[in-house]
């Protein structure tokens, strides 16, 4: 067992500002409208860092990294 | 066996229940009748285990479902069928509250829920208020109920905290159908569920509501309702949020939990009708039965259905196909409920059981073009 992180959307709170998916393109796309698509994979560590900065600076502060027991 | 439908009016006292009533639902192996078939005993033991004499039970009559009609004519016919399951919940999972959760334009089905009330004894009807759901697609959904009673608002809210953990007062919830709590009131006498509640729609000499064995086939159910009026293309297989079927396919599925019942309707299309104009029609509903709070169910939602109109209308400019099949990807588990997975699988079985229409129609444009 080892800790895993996740990003999770709140899509109530998302509108679409976009700055998640310029900080980390590896794991977040956009829809045609401007919404993110989160890879639903774990975050690799070497992208943590990153992730952690796409979390900090969404303007609605919608995306979180969520951490989770995952079985190796 | 007994049925809902031919239940006597009332059963008399209610049997004292404890919360190992709780194991008898999981044997019975009922499953919610609101169209997420969610398995009741599960529901049950996760309010049970945090209730602490508080929970609050919503008894979920909303039928926001436009071409469903067997809630309402459950608790018009069959009040106090609901009223027992209600109260056996409130027993067992010790509520504080039951909420009768009733659509607005319900009316016949208000007035018997309420006559019925009056003329029950049990100290359960003291716990019991009334609530007018929003005649609006989403107004059913758990969470958008439970918002819906503590601020006005019937819109879903992004879970968790799941009802169970913190509904209508921050209370652990139940939000149970009405068709399942009637269940409830026959498992609490007589053990199993064998029968469920249908609505025939379409092209079916008998449209309305059918109450089945568990098991009965889709077939067998459409000649209980008095076989089809005109030989069907294509079979819509539990509502809007349902899939399209090829109807030699439909008339063998069993009617139980494990087909994808939704919340009931089997809708049967004629063949004289146009499968892309009938698609296109229903996506343009539910995109406007959208809450609107989540970017890709408002934008994507009424994007698929401007794409589909496109197409139906022969107006499209020959991309639209395989945008469509784009977005059906790109739009489900996107949502803050599953409004927009529910509209997405409806297309999805529309665009595989009709490609050819689809793509006939789109191509009609090009064929006017260079004519």
């Amino acid at each position: 067992m080892s800790p895993q992180h996740r990003l999770v959307v709140d899509r109530i709170k998302c509108d679409g500002r976009g700055l998640c998916a310029e900080l980390l393109p590896e794991l977040i796309r956009l829809d045609d409208w401007g919404y993110p698509i989160v890879n639903s994979e774990s975050v690799p560590v070497h992208l943590l860092p990153l992730a952690q900065r796409a979390v900090e600076d969404c303007p609605v502060l919608a995306i979180a990294l969520r951490r989770s027991q995952v079985k190796k | 066996m007994t049925r809902l439908l031919d239940s006597p009016e009332r059963f008399g006292p209610l049997p004292q229940l404890g919360v190992d009533f709780i194991d008898a639902i999981e044997r019975s192996g009922l499953v919610g009748r609101g169209g997420a078939g969610f398995p009741v005993g599960t529901k049950w033991r996760a309010v049970a285990q945090r209730s602490g004499g508080r929970a609050v039970i919503v008894v979920n009559g909303a039928e926001g479902e436009p071409r469903s009609q067997k809630d309402r004519l459950l608790m018009t016919t069959r009040p106090h069928l609901v009223l027992d399951g209600a109260f056996i919940a409130a027993r067992v999972l010790r509520a504080r509250r039951v909420i009768l959760y009733i659509g607005e334009r319900h009316e016949n089905a208000r007035h018997a829920m309420v006559r019925a009330l009056h003329e029950r004894t049990e100290p359960e009807r003291g716990l019991v208020t009334l609530a007018a759901a929003p005649a609006r697609y989403v107004a059913g959904a758990e969470t958008a109920a439970i918002h819906f009673l503590n601020e006005g608002i019937a819109t879903p809210t992004t879970a968790p905290p799941l009802p169970f953990e913190q509904g209508v007062d921050r209370a652990p919830t139940l939000v149970q159908n009405v068709e399942t709590l009637a269940h409830i009131a026959l498992i609490a006498r007589s053990g199993t569920p064998s029968s469920t509640l249908i609505t025939l729609a379409g092209g079916i000499a008998r449209p309305g509501v059918l109450e089945v064995e568990l098991g009965t086939s889709i077939g067998d159910a459409v000649r209980q309702g008095g076989g089809v009026t005109e030989q069907p293309k294509a079979v819509l297989v539990g509502g809007y949020f349902g899939s399209w079927m090829e109807p030699a396919e439909a008339w063998k599925l069993p009617l139980d939990h494990r087909a994808r019942l939704g919340c009931g309707v089997i809708g049967l299309l004629p063949a004289s009708a146009c499968p892309v104009c009938e698609t296109a029609g229903i996506m343009r509903y539910l995109a406007a039965e959208s809450s609107a709070q989540c970017g890709p169910c408002f934008f994507g939602l009424r994007a698929l259905a401007d794409g589909c109109t496109r197409i139906a209308d022969n107006s499209s400019d020959g991309r639209d196909l395989s945008r469509l099949h784009r977005w059906v990807d790109e739009v489900p588990g996107r949502g803050a409920c599953r409004h927009p997975d529910g509209a997405v699988m409806f297309l999805s079985s529309a665009l595989r059981l009709f490609g050819r229409e689809f793509a006939s129609h789109e191509g009609a444009h090009d064929l006017r073009r260079t004519a």
